[in-house]
């Protein structure tokens, strides 16, 4: 069984920053991989090494600049990578249906017979990639997986749901199946420094939109990002200023008046 | 002219909260879209659930017998029944772990435009959506082409509906696929040795505190404070605490009469969990961070600086 991956480098937003437009400022930016999809990945290789994925295939859609974060998949055991981009999505504020033709006619190139996704992009927080694409292709689906067990000869997946509350869904997923990981499903390794090399050796095909047969109409986006801005403070916190020994005095003090104390 | 169609929604026999939001945030829509509410109930106690949800503002609810629980391709059959039926243009639902079983496959499987974890909304001529990105740090406005759509609210972001309403209750028939994905139970995440939910003061810690070994800085200070040791989510991720220690979405709701919020920088499913405290502290490296904007005292600073000087304080 070949196993997919959904694997998106992600911006963070440093902790001082500036906001041009729609957008925040490059410099203000720092890329890693989203810690969902780190998740995801751990748990295909796990499969590789159970002998029940014959293949793990990673695929993103990003500019060149995410082949960086790409790599860091591949050292961490991901067999190869595609890497779909596009002028036609440069500036756009692409919508889940966009970014599903996209995987759906990586899928049919692929024919994986399980996709690993992540529950969440960290940066845009759509959390509705992989089950959109489930829909898309005829997969069945499961989100917010916490437990997972592959059961090859029935044909299916047993997995968790984490539910809101402390509470986990047991259900039985039939395969072929698209599952949206959630983080704590296991230990995402780190990257070896053998995996490291052996990664430069790994292929990242790169496709466009005309590659896949898709056309820049199909992946026109029906959201437009029309302004961001920092959010209004809820309370009128007391910030309480001073080196840490004055910080700590004023806190004590106003813990105190609280009750606090041992 | 546009209805709206709301899904409500439940748990082992219970109507979740976010069923009585969803009420007051369809309202809205719907008043916006000059046209009328209608209410989805699917599977469980139908009858009863509906009873319960008929409030002021509802027009109409649909009750659709389809199992005990939740199950995506039922949520999504009877959703499906119930867009044909009533013509709605927009449907509402929530952006709950079960929301995001179903919502993105029946925007998908109806070709409607999907904006997730709205936190607020306009209509003029067009549907504004107000969410947020990268990690609550910014908000945004989102412009949906078209007037059909599909939206998933934040829980907990608009209020509940109160009050006796006189909505048209009408059961409808709903297919009953047989499923690819079948539940077969629940379990509840063990109860470990303490109860967090039970404290009095929580000391809190996140991935500010960077290494395992450093745990013991904010157990120290805990003991200090005669508080309890409570945790985020990644903390837990990493086995470092037990998740019975973790607050949130996906843990407990606490409600100390002070969280010492320490590395933590206020992530909404973290938030979720919190934010009913009386009095909330937050210390932290990152003056941006949204830990401070529900936060009552704010220390912009670095953890292994105070935290010990605060320590000190209480020795
Ligand atoms: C479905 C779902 C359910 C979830 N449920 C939960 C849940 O129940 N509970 C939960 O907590 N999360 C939950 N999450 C995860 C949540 O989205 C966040 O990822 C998580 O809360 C982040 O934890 P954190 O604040 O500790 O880490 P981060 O977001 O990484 O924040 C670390 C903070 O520490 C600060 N910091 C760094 N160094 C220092 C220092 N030296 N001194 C002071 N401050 C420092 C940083 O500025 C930053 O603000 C859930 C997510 C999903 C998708
Ligand atoms: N541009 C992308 N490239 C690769 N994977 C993506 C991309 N966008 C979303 N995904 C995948 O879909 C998951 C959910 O993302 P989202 O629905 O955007 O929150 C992520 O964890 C990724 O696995």
């Amino acid at each position: 069984m070949k196993v997919l991956v959904t694997v998106k480098e992600v911006a963070e937003v440093g902790d001082d920053f500036s906001i041009e437009g729609t957008e925040v400022a490059e410099s203000d930016l720092e890329y890693d991989l989203n810690e969902w999809d780190d998740y995801a990945i751990e748990a295909a290789v796990q499969l590789a090494e159970a002998g029940i994925a014959d293949e793990v295939v990673g695929v993103t859609i990003g500019p060149e600049r995410s082949e960086e974060t790409i790599r860091m998949a591949l050292a961490k055991g991901v067999d190869r990578a595609v890497r779909v981009w596009d002028d036609a999505f440069e500036g756009q504020f692409a919508d889940v249906e966009s970014k599903v033709d996209v995987f759906e006619a990586v899928v049919d190139d692929e024919d994986p017979g399980l996709v690993l996704s992540g529950v969440q992009a960290s940066d845009d927080a759509f959390g509705a990639t992989g089950v959109a694409l489930a829909e898309r292709i005829g997969f069945e689906h499961a989100a917010v997986v916490n437990d997972l067990a592959i059961d090859e000869d029935a044909a299916v997946a047993n997995v968790h749901r984490e539910l809101e509350g402390g509470i986990e869904e047991l259900t039985e997923v039939d395969l072929p199946a698209v599952l949206t990981v959630q983080t704590g499903l296991n230990e995402p390794r780190y990257a070896s420094l053998r995996g490291i090399r052996q990664a430069q050796r790994k292929e990242i095909a790169v496709a466009d939109l005309a590659d896949l047969g898709l056309s820049a109409d199909d992946v026109a986006s029906a959201l437009t990002l029309t302004s961001m801005y920092e959010p209004e403070s809820e309370s009128d916190a007391e910030m309480i200023e001073g080196d840490a020994g004055e910080t700590a005095t004023r806190l004590a003090e106003v813990l105190r008046a609280k009750g606090v104390d041992a | 002219m546009t209805d709206v169609l709301a899904v409500a929604e439940h748990r082992r026999g219970e109507l979740r909260d976010v069923s009585y939001e969803i009420v007051t945030a369809g309202r809205e829509l719907a008043d916006a879209l000059d046209g009328d509410l209608h209410l989805a109930v699917i599977a469980g106690n139908v009858d009863r659930f509906a009873d319960d949800l008929d409030r002021p503002g509802v027009d109409t609810i649909y009750t659709l017998e389809n199992g005990e629980e939740f199950d995506h391709n039922a949520y999504q059959s009877a959703v499906e029944t119930l867009l044909a039926r009533t013509d709605a243009g927009a449907v509402l639902m929530p952006n709950s772990v079960n929301g995001l079983d179903y919502a993105p496959a029946l925007a998908e499987s109806y070709d409607l435009p999907l904006v997730t974890d709205a936190t607020g909304f306009a209509y003029d001529d067009g549907l504004t959506v107000t969410r947020e990105m990268y990690g609550s740090k910014v908000e945004t406005t989102v412009d949906v082409a078209g007037d059909r759509f599909a939206l998933t609210i934040r829980e907990g972001e608009w209020e509940a509906t109160e009050g006796v309403g006189d909505a048209v209750i009408e059961s409808v028939d709903a297919d009953h696929p047989d499923s690819g994905a079948r539940v077969q139970g629940f379990e509840e995440v063990a109860g470990g040795d303490v109860d967090i939910s039970e404290a009095d003061v929580l000391v809190s810690v996140g991935r500010g505190i960077g290494e395992e070994e450093n745990l013991e800085l904010v157990e120290e200070l805990a003991d200090a404070l005669g508080a309890t040791l409570s945790a985020s989510r990644p903390i837990v991720d990493n086995g470092w605490l037990e998740k019975n220690r973790q607050v949130g979405q996906s843990g407990k709701v606490v409600t100390p009469t002070v969280y010492i919020a320490v590395g933590i920088s206020g992530a909404v499913q973290h938030v979720a969990g919190m934010k009913g405290s009386e009095t909330i502290v937050a210390i932290n490296t990152d003056p941006n961070a949204p830990i401070f904007d529900i936060a009552d005292y704010g220390i912009v600073g670095d953890l292994f600086d105070v935290v010990p000087e605060l320590i000190a304080q209480f020795e």
